[in-house]
Parts: C-alpha cells; sequence; structure tokens
C-alpha cells in the first residue's frame, strides 16, 4: 500500500510542477495572474506538449515491450525509426508509392528489421552479461548510422507533405500532422494494450516478462516470443516513423533528437513497464514544451533532464517500478 | 509411463544427479523424498525439461524425452508444478490458468478445461480477477497446480506442494493429491513431508546425494526403520 501511495504521490507532485512552470514565469514576468492564465499560447503549448507526448509514448513502448520480454535494452531502438522514416520517404518521394501505402511498407520494414536485430544479434547474447548488450545494440546504433549515411547521403530530406493546421479557437491553431501522429499513437496505445490483455499470445508476452522459465514448462517456445515480440517492437518504431516523418526531416542523426528522450522516459516510468513509460512520455513532454515556451526549446530539455536527474535520486527504480 | 534409466544432470561443473534411475506405472502416484540438497528438484527439472540430462535415457510412454526440446514436454503429457510453485504474480488468476493451457490443444479446450480446474478449486473460481502474487500460500498452491492441470496432463510432477504451508492446507494439499488420483492422473511428488506423503503413494524413491538410495512400497518405507529415524523423526 505504501508503495502506491508513493506512486501518486509523484504524480501529484509532477502536476504541481506541471502548474508551476506553466504559470509562475509568466506571472513573474507580467506580475498578474490574470494574465498567467488567459494566455492562450501557453495552452497552445500544452496542447502540442500532450501531442508530442502521445509519439513518445508510442516509442517507450516499442521499447519497453522489448526490454519486458527479452530483458535487453535496444540502444539503436531510435535509429529503427529513422531507417523506417527513410523507406517511406524513399518509396514515397523517390518510387511514386502513395503515402498510404508506403507508411504500411514502413512498418513492414522495421519489423522485419526488429526481427532481424533479434536473429542475427540479440539471441545470441542473451547468455551473455548485460554490458555485451548495451555494447551490441549501441553498435548497431552507430552501424546504422553509417549504413544510412552511405546509402542516403547526409542531406535533410522531407516528405514534402504538409497536412496543415486547423484553429481550435481564434488563436490556437493545431497542426493536423501533430493530432494525427497523438490519435494513431493513442489509438495505438491502445490496441496494444487490448493485445496484451485479451489475447493468448499478449498473455503469454506479459507472463514469460515475469517468469522466464516457466513459460517454457507451459510449452512455449521462448526463443518464438521473443521474435514476436522483437517484430512488434520494430513495427512500433515504423508506425511512429510514419508518424514523425510528416512533422520532421529525415537524415542519418535524427534518431538522436528522439533516441536519449526515450530512454528518459523508459527509465523515469520504470524500465520494462509499460504503464509508466505512458505517464512519464506525458510527464517529460509537457516539461520540454513549457519549459521551451516561457524560455527556448533547449531550456525546455533543460528542465525535462534536470526533473528526470532528479526523480532518478529520489526513485531510481522509475514511477511506477518495482524495487528489485 | 515414465522410465528414467542412469539419468545424470548437474550445474555447470556440479554434478547433482548420478546414475537415476525410476520408474512410474500408469495410474499410479510415487514419491521421491530425501533431505535438502539431495537432488529432488533437480530430478524434477531434468524429467520436465527445464536442465538437460547429461546422461541416460528417458521415456515418456516410449517417447524419448532427452531428444525432446523442453517446451514440447507439455505435448507429452507431463505437467509440472515447480518448486515456490512460481506464478505469475502480476497477472490474475485466470490468466495464470490460462497460460497454462498455452499449448494448442489445450487452447482448444481451455473453457472445458477452466470449468474442471474451477469444480476442481472453487475458491480460484472466487478469486479469478485478483493477482495471483496476492494469493495466500495454499490459493497459490491451488493456483499453481490448477496451472498444471489446465494442459489436460497424463502426469503430474509435484515439487513440495506443502512447502510453507499451514498444517490445515497441508491436510487438504494430500487430501488433493488423493482426488487428483481419482481423475486418473498419475502423480509424481517430492516431498518433505514423508509421512504425510507416504499414506497417499504407492511407491517411493529415496535420493541422497544425487543418487536413490532406497525404494519401495510406501507402506514398506513407512515402516522401515532407517526412513522412520532419518525422515520422520521417529
Ligand atoms: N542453479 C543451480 N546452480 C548450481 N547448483 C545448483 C543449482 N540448483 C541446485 N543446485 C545444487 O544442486 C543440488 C541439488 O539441488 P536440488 O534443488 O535439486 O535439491 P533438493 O533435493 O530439491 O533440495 P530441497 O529439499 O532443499 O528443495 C544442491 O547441492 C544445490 O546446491
Ligand atoms: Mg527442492
Amino acid at each position: 500500500m505504501g508503495r502506491i501511495d508513493t506512486r501518486v504521490w509523484l504524480i501529484v507532485i509532477a502536476a504541481g510542477l506541471f502548474v508551476c512552470l506553466a504559470y509562475v514565469p509568466a506571472i513573474i514576468r507580467e506580475g498578474n495572474l490574470g494574465f498567467a492564465v488567459s494566455d492562450v499560447f501557453l495552452y497552445e503549448a500544452m496542447i502540442n506538449g500532450l501531442l508530442l507526448g502521445g509519439v513518445l509514448a508510442l516509442l517507450s513502448l516499442g521499447l519497453n515491450l522489448i526490454f519486458g520480454v527479452v530483458d535487453v535494452v535496444w540502444i539503436c531502438y531510435a535509429e529503427i525509426v529513422m531507417l523506417g522514416m527513410y523507406g517511406i520517404y524513399y518509396l514515397h518521394s523517390f518510387y511514386g508509392v502513395p503515402l498510404l501505402l508506403a507508411m504500411p511498407a514502413g512498418i513492414l520494414i522495421t519489423a522485419i528489421i526488429g526481427y532481424a536485430v533479434h536473429e542475427l544479434v540479440i539471441r545470441h547474447l542473451l547468455d551473455s552479461a548485460p554490458i555485451n548488450q548495451l555494447l551490441a545494440t549501441g553498435g548497431l546504433l552507430f552501424f546504422f548510422q553509417s549504413v544510412a549515411t552511405l546509402a542516403f547521403g547526409i542531406d535533410f530530406r522531407n516528405l514534402g507533405v504538409s497536412l496543415g493546421s486547423f484553429p481550435l479557437t481564434e488563436d490556437i491553431y493545431i497542426s493536423w500532422s501533430r493530432l494525427a501522429a497523438f490519435v494513431t499513437a493513442a489509438a495505438c496505445v491502445a490496441g496494444l494494450y487490448l493485445f496484451l490483455t485479451r489475447t493468448f499470445m499478449g498473455t503469454a508476452i506479459r507472463a514469460i516478462s515475469q517468469d522466464r522459465e516457466i513459460m517454457t514448462l507451459m510449452g512455449a517456445a521462448q526463443g518464438r516470443l521473443y521474435l514476436i515480440s522483437s517484430a512488434i517492437g520494430g513495427g512500433l518504431a515504423g508506425l511512429a516513423a510514419c508518424l514523425l516523418v510528416l512533422q520532421y526531416d529525415v537524415h542519418p542523426f535524427v534518431g538522436l533528437s528522439f533516441g536519449p528522450i526515450t530512454f528518459m522516459i523508459c527509465v523515469l516510468g520504470g524500465l520494462g513497464n509499460m504503464v509508466g513509460g505512458f505517464i512519464a512520455a506525458f510527464i517529460l513532454s509537457e516539461l520540454i514544451a513549457l519549459g521551451g515556451y516561457h524560455f527556448d526549446l533547449e531550456w525546455g530539455y533543460v528542465f525535462a533532464f534536470a526533473f528526470f536527474i532528479a526523480m532518478m535520486f529520489v526513485r531510481p527504480e522509475g514511477i511506477m517500478g518495482r524495487r528489485s | 509411463m515414465l522410465t528414467l534409466s542412469n539419468v545424470d544432470a548437474g550445474y555447470g561443473t556440479f554434478q547433482a544427479l548420478f546414475d537415476c534411475t525410476l520408474e512410474v506405472n500408469a495410474g499410479e502416484a510415487v514419491a521421491v523424498i530425501g533431505p535438502n540438497g539431495a537432488g529432488k528438484t533437480t530430478l524434477m527439472r531434468v524429467i520436465s525439461g527445464l536442465i538437460p540430462a547429461r546422461g541416460g535415457r528417458m521415456d515418456m510412454e516410449g517417447r524419448d524425452l532427452v531428444a525432446t526440446p523442453p517446451h514440447r514436454i507439455v505435448d507429452l503429457g507431463i505437467a509440472h508444478v515447480p518448486e515456490n510453485r512460481r506464478l505469475f504474480p502480476r497477472m490474475s488468476v485466470e490468466d495464470n490458468l490460462r497460460m497454462g493451457a498455452f499449448v494448442p490443444s489445450a487452447r482448444a479446450a481451455f473453457s472445458r478445461r477452466l470449468e474442471f480446474v474451477y469444480d476442481l478449486f472453487p475458491r480460484m473460481k472466487e478469486r479469478r480477477h485478483q493477482l495471483a502474487g496476492t494469493l495466500s500460500g495454499g490459493e497459490q498452491q491451488m493456483c499453481a497446480i490448477g496451472r498444471a492441470l489446465m494442459s489436460e496432463p497424463k502426469l503430474l510432477l509435484l515439487d513440495e506442494p506443502s512447502a510453507g504451508l499451514a498444517p490445515v492446507i497441508v491436510q487438504r494439499i494430500f487430501e488433493l493429491v488423493r482426488v487428483i488420483r481419482e481423475q486418473g492422473l498419475t502423480v509424481l511428488i517430492v516431498e518433505q513431508n514423508v509421512q504425510q506423503v507416504l499414506r497417499v503413494v504407492d511407491r517411493a524413491y529415496v535420493l541422497e546425494a544425487g543418487s536413490i538410495r532406497m525404494s519401495g512400497a510406501a507402506e514398506e518405507l513407512a515402516a522401515s526403520d532407517e526412513i522412520r529415524r532419518l525422515y520422520m523423526g521417529l
């Protein structure tokens, strides 16, 4: 019971921090609460933070799924997203494949990459020391970046598709691509939840993350569940790629702009804990959005990192993590 | 039904089982008793494929167990209730039972098996949405046995089902072994409660330091001075 209390407290503190960060800078600047509360651009920033949080939640979900089941952190996860973005970009802009076909193809590509990463690399390292596993997936990060540089060059590529934006109120404009990203990510999180809780295979995936040896007794081939999880994790990276390619340029190092934050989210939420990761995604994305609104985008990241580091002292196992 | 001949097994450089030969006939209940660290759990784990046999032969109804991959052993009709229960603690009772029916043949019969287990353990039905990790010790043992029964096994391996339970619950567990036998299942059980287990089984093996020291009919062993002195504290 005590543990649940701390979790609730942490979320309350995060919410308090959020409110402070939202209003205090404006109050200090303007000396007036009324102004801060009626600042529409502040709400626009909050909404954008929420929308960003959806995509980050999706990314952390994929990483957590793989970690929960296979017990290996894929340092190269964001680079798989990058490869997916390139896949979609080339299929669409180069080969003229309609976007609605290029995107599922991108998801398929990354699912295959996820499968291959497990089959060719991780599978052989399952009994190795964790540091070797990290070095291997870290090595894959540089491998993917180099392959992308060789194959696609270092130019920034843009899909050149703009979905535009729409006015939510007179003053607040919401970008369609961000909204679509959020809605898709949310739908996917819900779908994954249903898969994990309502299907045999999903239940088996949860079970193997709780006791891998016993699932063998139940008649499950461990390797097969690992491969399925890796492919689903890869596919989720591809889905994130679909959503990100609409908003950002593609280049070989694009993974670095959201890879580290994804790891922070997973660790903050409790590695392998999907619910924790989901909550942490929105906490960090709001900190980034609000910091970015009141100061600079860089400051947003500073706040997010500072919060993360402080939390690591308070609760090293993560918001929803279990003390081991 | 199950035969082990000259089986060796171990962990790393440590050998835990030496030349074990053992037989369980269809419909029988057989116990393995022995002091802590004798290798009883190791014996169960070798049979269900969790650790490989290093030598010797194992057959289940004429099928070679040594050559069967670990996750296929349950298909041969062997279900293992492991030491310490090993439930999936953060999953509901029903999801735990669902995992017991993971193999395709059992999955097809899931609702029928679930009903069977709930009939056997009405308590599990009451608690079906509760997280397995929050069950009491006795309930956890019922859940673990129920999970094993979900695959509709012919042979049930029970590793110290009464460990850590209050005397009343221990009675119930042994009663249950009787009930399970009446259902036509064959049982191989490891127990520390020697006196009680010898009342529910037909035969027993005594395992000491990784070797089978003695075997015989349950009444015979229960009457043996050596067993009474070493294992029953009489
Ligand atoms: N994973 C392991 N690695 C190394 N040695 C092990 C391992 N598991 C068991 N052993 C050793 O193998 C021997 C037999 O252990 P086992 O668990 O089979 O004994 P047991 O008869 O079940 O004992 P208990 O009654 O305490 O459950 C012991 O000496 C133990 O230390
Ligand atoms: Mg034991």
